[in-house]
């Protein structure tokens, strides 16, 4: 069996599986956030038992419309406060936490071979640590907090091996990009990705992160890398009980629908023009676009080592005139280690705004929105129509290093041409 | 549900996501009729004008990609829609709509056998779609019955409260 295989057959009591087949798992963590939190509420009220499986297993982030931009909002987490209080749950507040795929493995909520829900899409970025993780909507969290377990059917799984290294300025998203750019938005759909290689393996566990972040936008279940050393090193000072990696190691007559090879030797930096991630280039093929906003932050690119990419790039140089630049690091903990490394100081000292940890404008609900024809680099992973505010306004998706470039010239730039 | 239902066709295209069908700044709102007056508003801003009688959806592939908010089904639900049927599904979106209470039925090629104004009429137990304007039949693979009980009992809460 794969690792995907192995998780949902310990999950649901069984030697073996197979794809294609229904099983009921047993479920190690699920998340709410503030905007799918609340429906999740209603729905368990009235299923009418009084109290959640396991008080210790269900966990409330508030990270979207935060702080409150609204009364509306306000409400909302009023509602997630109350709850959490009345059903004793772990909530992180405003100012003690930040985007909720950034604080659930840095709290120590996500372990290898755990299988873990999330009302929210992106919660395929846990695959990162050899778990299998994927996003429920907010009535099926209001049935796994009553139940704590939920139905999958065994998907079928694609593995895609990437060998060679980096070209200067290029990073884990120009990789998820070009993969996306080739599978297309639905080429993974219903489907497991498992991610292998020498690339994968000399991954940190940011890469590892935003790749599998990812893994939703090519229409996968879930994301998957075998935990190793990288993974115990994050883990090790964060959760309690290290669970046994050899469990969750692809066999090596493991069956895969397909494997697709990538080579990524000679990949220069990728962006994913208007409006789906599958429609990819080199950026150095994009031609001539001004941009108006350049956002560094998200679940997929907000963590310390993208900030430490756009600062390289940031430092002594100064935002375009006419460009907005807003900087979210993912979380309180990145926040304060980016403050410790003068990275914010970077930022501000160049023209850009940093902002408290959050999401964002990266899904158009509360700051950064773009008006009708505007047009923004961003480091997040989707550009919808009307995913950043007006259905008008244009969205290219690119690394940390591209956003920055982009945000000192006015446009969408590769920042090998930038000049030193 | 009913198992049996007769409705016009609105057709959209591929890969028709989450955020097209309810963009993210009205999820602070909670109740599904307001929700419902926005949906799919940034592709066609009369959809809820043509929707508001009952309409049967028709998309291609990848329909409800994106985001897991499940805002997107309950606003085409409040908004009049009795069931989408495309090519494909996004995996989160197919899950949430069947757990609110609104069928979706996979079914390929139905997006070239439709065009919006069509009648069409649905039966869920025999698994059949037909197009009355045009006279083309399908035979769909049916869902697992835990499934249709939910649909059944109008969601899964509903189930879940029935245990």
């Amino acid at each position: 069996m794969n690792i995907t295989e192995k998780i949902l057959a310990k999950a649901s009591g069984k030697k073996i599986v197979h794809p294609g087949e229904i099983v009921n798992a047993n479920v190690d963590f699920v998340m709410v956030h503030d905007l799918t939190g609340p429906l999740a509420v209603e729905a368990f009220k009235k299923i009418g038992i009084q109290k959640v499986w396991d008080n210790k297993k269900v966990v409330v982030i508030l990270d979207h419309q935060v702080p409150a931009e609204s009364v509306k909002a306000a409400e909302l987490h009023k509602t997630m406060r109350q709850f959490t209080k009345d059903q004793n749950l772990q909530i992180y507040d405003i100012g003690r936490g930040g985007i909720c795929h950034q604080v659930m493995p840095e709290k120590g909520y996500v372990t290898p071979g755990a299988v873990i829900v999330g009302a929210d899409s992106h919660t395929c970025t846990y695959g990162a640590f050899g778990a299998f993780a994927t996003g429920i909507g907010s009535t099926e969290a209001a049935a796994v907090m009553a139940t704590g377990k939920i139905w999958f059917k065994v998907p079928p799984t694609i593995k895609i091996n990437v060998k060679g290294n980096f070209q200067k300025f290029v990073t884990p998203k120009d990789l998820i990009l070009a993969v996306i750019g080739k599978m297309r938005v639905d080429g993974a759909i219903y489907k497991a990705v498992e991610f292998t290689g020498p690339t994968i393996q000399n991954m940190t566990m940011a890469g590892r992160m935003t790749v599998c972040n990812m893994a939703v936008e090519m229409g996968a279940k879930n994301g998957v890398i075998e935990p190793d050393e990288t993974t115990r090193k994050f883990l090790v000072d964060r959760v309690k009980t290290m669970p046994d990696f050899k469990m969750f190691q692809s066999d090596k007559d493991a069956t895969y629908e397909k494997t697709v090879e990538f080579d990524i030797t000679k990949l220069p930096s990728q962006v994913a023009c208007p409006s789906s991630v599958d429609n990819v280039k080199p950026v150095l093929e994009v031609g001539d676009v001004s941009i108006d906003q350049a956002f560094i932050g998200s679940c997929t690119n907000g963590r310390l080592e993208d900030l430490q990419l756009a600062a390289k790039i940031l430092k002594g140089r100064k935002i375009k005139d006419g460009v907005r630049a807003l900087v979210i690091p993912a979380s309180q903990e990145v926040w304060r280690q980016a403050m410790q490394q003068g990275l914010l100081e970077i930022f501000t000292e160049a023209g850009a705004i940093v902002c408290g940890s959050a999401c964002g404008p990266c899904l158009g609900g509360h700051i950064g929105l773009l008006a009708a024809e505007e047009t923004c680099v961003s480091s997040s992973n989707r550009n919808f129509i009307g995913r950043m505010g007006s259905p008008q306004a244009y969205v290219y998706l690119a690394s940390p290093s591209v956003v920055a470039a982009s945000a000192v010239t006015g446009k969408i730039t590769d920042p090998t041409t930038l000049e030193t | 549900m009913n198992n049996k239902i007769k409705a016009k066709a609105i057709k959209f295209g591929n890969n028709i996501d989450t955020d097209v069908i309810l963009p993210g700044k009205y999820l602070i709102l909670i109740d599904p009729h307001e929700l419902g007056k926005h949906a799919l508003e940034s592709l066609d801003t009369e959809f809820v004008q043509k929707a508001k009688d009952g309409v049967i959806l028709v998309g291609g592939k990848n329909f409800g990609c994106g985001s897991s908010r499940e805002q997107a089904p309950l606003a085409l639900k409040y908004s009049g829609v009795k069931c989408v049927i495309a090519e494909s599904f996004a995996r989160i979106f197919f899950r949430n709509a069947i757990n609110i209470g609104l069928p979706v039925i996979e079914c390929k090629g139905i997006s070239a056998a439709v065009e919006t104004g069509d009648e069409l009429a649905v039966d869920f137990e025999a698994g059949k779609i037909e197009n009355l304007s045009n006279e083309k039949k399908f035979q769909v693979e049916k869902l697992p019955p835990f499934i249709m009980k939910i649909l059944a009992d109008g969601g899964l809460i509903e189930t879940l409260r029935r245990k």
